[in-house]
């Protein structure tokens, strides 16, 4: 019986190691490398990865040919910072894993690992992945903590291992709200994420038991979840809006070199946009965000990404859950409103898989990396265009989510049975 | 519309009689009835300044269906005077090339909060839901508006000539919601769109049941149209009251004069067909059972708002002339928008029903536009063939007619008020920016003036003050 269930098993988890050669021809390529954009290109894809990608056309046998004329391929778009698999419907519908009480195991947010929580079969995967997001980095969104857990890199491709890397950065929260939930003040929110960094410098390298003396604010599962990002292994995020808030973390990055430093938000941003880029700190932005929301982000503006890319930063766009698949209409107005258009396929791809060191797997389109690519209608930030063939590792992902199921459901109505006899 | 007791009636007893103590004290003859007021603040809106302007060689789209390939607007002293492929000039009209550029009729949402929710969002400025009682239908949200809420210039940005503000969704019945040009001013009566009704905001589903479940009920769905039932039940008996007070005052007779009540006093406007219906309504069932509730009580549902299910039963929507108030994509924030699809409003649309694009959201009003060119462009690729003029009424034809405000506005059409947007390329493209925006016939907003852009009190002073938005 043995081979048998081992046989049974492989047919079941393997699907990726079946995949066909596709050749991608005559098409407009942005590969976001130095290779640029080509025109009339052709990509070839073997064994879940991109094999070459070039200028000419070579002999294409042993590939399944797909026509691009006229159509535009771009990497797979990256959410640069969602929820996704951590939440099905959002308000009052059972367990949200973006979400948290206080629990005993972490007094800060560090130790929370959205590895163990992400649902590869959310209905969110298959919504999001048909308009072209093929990976995401994944995040709690509601701790009520300075920090909103460990968070991951995941692909949205159909599968049981949506893990791309995990523990990929830690984000925590330093506008406001941050300050709301640590007392009320800034001037307990700094003092206490200095001293939270202190602590888990100390805990590195050593070995804790239930006999431990261990007097810190954090927990011990805290403190050594912030291992990488002391040692700047991995990014700390800090959401901030305010240009006050936004030194703070410059001056937190001058006292702290080691740390690997992406600012959240940036909303007023583009009044120290030089400073921000000599610090050498990258932002990931909801650039439509233009409204004084909270007395710290009163010089909010839809110039915030064009004027942050001028200045030499790197800016990465695409901050929602159930519609992470708008980041590039996010993108689109961003251009209207002054950032070239390179720069803004660039915030949804190669720029997001730079600042959670992952742009060896994805994020562009270059030899050896994951055949995460996306066949566009037209200009992929034009809101009337769409996707049409969408390939993850090297498959290309069927075009159906539920929502697909239920426009096909209704788009005819039936009238000698019940509706839920309709199945498209 | 039924008939109803007439303002100018009301002005004129208040203006003669304006202490009814007095009065009775004073005449001899028999006091005239009680009137009541419709209109007790009343719009003190004034066009802007305007030179008579001729916007020339620009593609129209007239926001009823129709497209001029390349066409002149004239616009004189505030209303739309001449429309065609080419129309005379006066001396001393300024003339605007529109070359290369769309003209469309200015944006409508339905569906604003501005002003009750403003920004900054501090807890100071949550004016929108009086989370006090299920049924609130004494409350005004023109009572709440900030004529100071920054978002009103960011919307005139995005093309927005008029919008209706409503209260939240927390009360089955949430009170008036009101409709303004987008001309804040010093008091919220300056930007009153003049003779527009009233609406009355409603809302099914979760929010009611969410907020009053533990506050003594509603805490079911059905808990909420037994509410809504026994309002309207309570209204049509208050109405019956005034009713016999005035037939026995007609009839010579000397009759109690009955207690104002200002809840079912707007309840009953509804009835009388005076006060519009705008009902937050996602589910299709939900809609289904409204539906029910409007003939039973003898109402109109002017449009359901948020109505994210609305393909599902866009048949009976159209049998029942009542307007679906959509989204493009918004989905999933709770159960009832779960089944939220891109295809709605083209569906809706298709099977006849009146659709209109909204934004609940001082974003989302940004880029109305975008939300239509999404929808149509879904509906295209799903099979829907829809033109992209058609396709404007969503934003305003359709949009002023779910407000009652067609009359004056919602289309390029001689004789209508000269509220339109001059776009820098086809509007149904993300990269399309609204250059001039006029608002009956004014120059409110001209991406190449930063000068002229309007601030608001709390913008002055502060950072980013007068910068591009």
């Amino acid at each position: 019986m043995k081979p048998f269930l081992t046989l049974v098993i492989l047919s079941l988890c393997c699907a990726t190691a079946l995949a066909k050669n596709i050749a991608i021809v005559d098409a407009t390529v942005h590969t976001m490398t130095d290779m640029g954009t080509l025109q009339n290109a052709t990509i070839l894809i073997k064994d879940g990865k991109i094999q070459t990608v070039m200028a000419q056309r070579p002999a294409l046998a042993g590939y399944e040919v797909i026509d691009a004329k006229g159509k535009v391929v771009t990497p797979g778009l990256i959410g640069a910072y969602t929820s996704l698999g951590l939440v099905e419907v959002s308000s009052s519908a059972g367990t949200v894993d973006s979400s948290y009480d206080t629990t005993a195991i972490s007094s800060t947010g560090a130790a929370l690992d959205v590895a163990y929580a992400v649902n590869p079969h959310s209905s969110l995967m298959a919504i999001s992945r048909i308009e072209g997001i093929t990976s995401a980095a994944t995040t709690m969104s509601d701790t009520r903590q300075l920090f909103q857990g460990q968070g991951a890199i995941i692909t949205l491709a159909d599968t049981q291992s949506p893990l791309i890397k995990r523990a990929a950065f830690v984000s925590a929260v330093a506008d406001n709200h941050g300050a709301d939930d640590l007392g009320g003040s800034r001037a307990a929110l700094w003092v206490t994420l200095e001293q939270v960094l202190d602590e888990a410098k100390y805990a590195q390298g050593k070995v804790f038991t239930p006999a431990s003396d261990w007097n810190g604010i954090t927990t011990v599962a805290d403190a050594k979840a912030l291992g990488a990002v002391v040692s700047g292994a991995v990014p700390l995020l800090i959401e901030a809006h305010r240009v006050a808030d936004i030194l703070q973390i410059i001056a937190l990055k001058q006292r702290h070199p080691e740390l690997n430093i992406v600012i959240l938000r940036a909303t007023e941003g583009w009044q120290v946009a030089d400073q921000i880029a000599q610090a050498g700190i990258a932002v990931i932005l909801n650039p439509e965000s233009n409204l004084p929301y909270e007395f710290d982000q009163l010089s909010a503006t839809l110039a915030n990404a064009g004027r942050l890319h001028a200045a030499g930063v790197m800016v990465a766009i695409g901050m929602n859950t159930h519609n992470i698949r708008l980041a590039k209409q996010h993108a689109g107005n961003s251009v209207a409103n002054g950032l070239p258009w390179e720069a803004g396929l660039a915030a949804l791809t190669i720029n997001p898989a730079k600042i959670f060191g992952v742009d060896n797997i994805i994020g562009s389109i270059k030899d050896g990396l994951q055949a995460d690519l996306v066949i566009w209608s037209g200009d992929p930030l034009q809101v009337t265009e769409a996707a049409e063939h969408v390939f993850i590792k090297g498959e290309e992902v069927e075009m159906i989510s539920r929502q697909t199921k239920l426009r096909d459901r209704y788009l005819t109505l039936r009238t000698d049975k019940s509706m839920h006899y309709q199945r498209p | 519309m039924k008939p109803t007791f007439s303002l100018n009636h009301a002005i004129l007893l208040a203006l003669s009689c304006s202490v009814l103590a007095s009065c009775g004290e004073t005449q001899t003859e028999k006091a005239p009835p009680i009137a009541i007021g419709t209109d007790p603040f009343p719009s003190t809106y004034q066009p802007m300044a305007s030179q008579p302007t001729v916007i020339t060689n620009v593609k129209i789209v007239d926001g009823i269906g129709g497209m001029i390939e390349s066409g002149s607007v004239l616009m004189v002293d505030g209303k739309i005077s001449a429309v065609g492929e080419s129309t005379d000039i006066p001396e001393g009209t300024v003339v605007i090339d529109g070359t290369g550029k769309w003209l469309t009729p200015g944006i409508i949402d339905v569906h604003s909060h501005l002003g009750v929710y403003a920004t900054p969002e501090v807890n100071s400025h949550s004016d929108g839901n009086e989370m006090t009682n299920p049924v609130t239908a004494q409350v005004w949200a023109e009572h709440s508006v900030w004529p100071q809420d920054p978002g009103f210039s960011r919307a005139l940005a995005g093309g927005v000539t008029s919008l209706q503000i409503l209260p939240g969704s927390a009360n089955l019945v949430g009170g008036r919601a009101v409709t303004v040009k987008n001309v804040p001013n010093r008091v919220v009566q300056d930007m009153k769109f003049p003779g527009a009704p009233y609406g009355m905001k409603m809302a099914c589903g979760e929010n009611p049941k969410r907020v009053y479940g533990n506050k003594g009920g509603p805490g079911t769905r059905m808990g909420n149209v037994a509410g809504y039932r026994q309002a309207w039940a309570d209204a049509q008996e208050y109405q019956q009251k005034w009713d016999r007070y005035y037939a026995e005052y007609e009839a010579g007779k000397d009759p109690k004069i009955p207690k104002r009540d200002l809840k079912l006093e707007t309840l009953a406007g509804v009835l009388k067909g005076d006060i519009i219906v705008h009902m937050h309504c996602y589910r299709a069932d939900d809609m289904g059972t409204m539906l029910d509730v409007m003939k039973e009580f003898n109402y109109q549902i002017g449009s359901f708002h948020h109505a994210v299910e609305s393909y599902k039963i866009a048949d009976r929507l159209a049998e029942n002339n009542v307007c679906s108030s959509m989204w493009a994509d918004w989905w999933g924030f709770k159960m009832e928008a779960y089944d939220g699809i891109k295809e709605n409003i083209p569906m809706v649309h298709a099977a006849g029903a009146c659709a209109i694009v909204h934004s609940d959201s001082d974003l989302g009003i940004q880029r109305l536009n975008q939300e239509a060119a999404k929808a149509w462009s879904d509906g295209k690729r799903a099979g829907i063939d829809i033109s992209e003029a058609q396709a404007w009424t969503w934003l305003t034809s359709n949009a002023a007619k779910s407000l009652g405000i067609f009359d004056q506005t919602g289309s390029i059409e001689v004789g209508k008020q000269a509220d339109v947007v001059l776009w820098s390329e086809n509007p149904f493209s993300t990269y399309a920016q609204a250059t001039k925006v006029y608002i009956d016939g004014a120059l409110a907003f001209d991406r190449d003036d930063p000068a002229s852009w309007p601030v608001s009190d709390f913008e002055l002073g502060q950072p980013g003050e007068g910068d591009s938005k």
